[in-house]
């Protein structure tokens, strides 16, 4: 019994707790700042990196990963792993079609216009209920053609 | 007993990772719609209003913080601190589903729900496509999950609010307390994904 409580105490302490609280709001408040400025394509970069340190800190500390038993760790990247992969060969499909829209969806890059029921999205049409009724240029314009 | 304790959290673990896969899906789903639709993704997510949105990313780091007070509380036998920072943390689960009433009857009253419901009327930069919907059901869809998650965690917390006044947990066991932490780590782990995606990426 003495080991148990001496294995779980050594589970950090409100200071390490307190220190990676700050810690995250350090980098919430960088991300934000981040958004406000354009780096281009390297805003993305910048915010997954930013979110994947934040999730980092909390796995290690909040939930315990640091001190726990290694198990736990493998567990949870064999998710992030596994989420990987799943995320690589579906941007190899996406990046190597000429075309990757299916085959019920408007084409990406013919502008022709296709009749709102072959859209799973947009049936029946429209209907502003709360929003003043404006008029319907994208839709309307597509149907009258 | 410490293999008990061991036993379930590898278990919570397995769990969490399904977790991880579900929100997964959905998140290379809104990757791929991201790709296609760039332009009406960029011009739907100017709808969200960054200050909710960093507020509640801050609002769900605290609570992290009180719920792993309160396990740090639940392993060392300090009750009274155990039961105030299992508040403190259904308190501010409370926050965060409030904020996110206000952002949803924001949506609401602009037409930009999701599939059928949408009538916001936008340009869509191709004729027929339909991205900035694309983007709002995506939207629901991940942060209504999100939010489900956040309920659920609410009912838990609840739970072990009862069964720490009946004086269920001490330092020998305390494994409820430490599972319902390690699902809300991970609810706040989603979120920390979700905020940056929706409202900070341009």
């Amino acid at each position: 019994m003495s080991s148990h409580t001496e294995a779980t105490h050594a589970h950090g302490g409100p200071a390490v707790y307190t220190r990676n609280l700050v810690a995250l709001l350090i980098l919430t408040t960088i991300t934000v700042g981040a958004a406000y400025v354009d780096f281009g394509p390297g805003n993305v970069v910048i915010a997954l990196s930013i979110a994947t340190i934040k999730a980092i800190l909390v796995a290690l500390f909040f939930m315990h990963l640091r001190w726990d038993k290694s198990v736990n760790t493998i567990i949870c990247l064999a998710g992030f792993l596994f989420l990987g992969i799943f995320l690589m060969f579906d941007l190899l499909d996406f990046t190597s079609r000429r075309d990757p829209t299916p085959r019920n969806l408007p084409a990406m890059a013919q502008p022709t216009p296709v009749p709102a029921t072959m859209n799973p999205l947009l049936t029946p049409p429209p209907k502003p209920v709360f929003a003043e009724p404006k008029a319907a240029e994208g839709e309307g314009a597509a149907k009258e053609k | 007993m410490e293999q008990q304790f061991d036993t379930s959290k590898l278990g919570m673990w397995l769990f969490l990772t399904t977790e991880i896969l579900l929100f997964g899906g959905l998140f290379v789903g809104f990757g791929m719609m991201q790709n296609r639709y760039p332009r009406e993704f960029f011009e739907a997510h100017e709808h969200l209003q960054r200050g909710y949105g960093a507020f509640n990313t801050v609002v769900l780091l605290f609570s992290s913080w009180t719920m792993v007070m309160a396990v740090n509380a639940a392993s060392t036998n300090q009750k009274k601190k155990l039961v105030m920072f299992l508040w403190l943390t259904i308190l501010c689960a409370f926050i965060f589903l409030g904020v996110k009433y206000f952002e949803y009857s924001h949506k609401y009253y602009d037409g930009l729900l999701p599939g059928r419901f949408y009538s916001h009327q936008a340009l869509d930069a191709v004729k027929g496509t339909y991205g900035q919907a694309t983007f709002f059901a995506f939207y629901f869809m991940m942060t209504g999950l999100h939010g489900i998650h956040i309920l659920v965690g609410i009912f838990l917390l609840y739970w072990l609010v009862r069964r720490s006044n009946r004086g269920d947990f001490d330092s020998a066991y305390y494994t409820p307390v430490d599972l319902v932490g390690l699902y809300w780590h991970i609810v706040d782990m989603i979120w920390i994904y979700l905020f940056p995606l929706y409202y900070l990426i341009t």
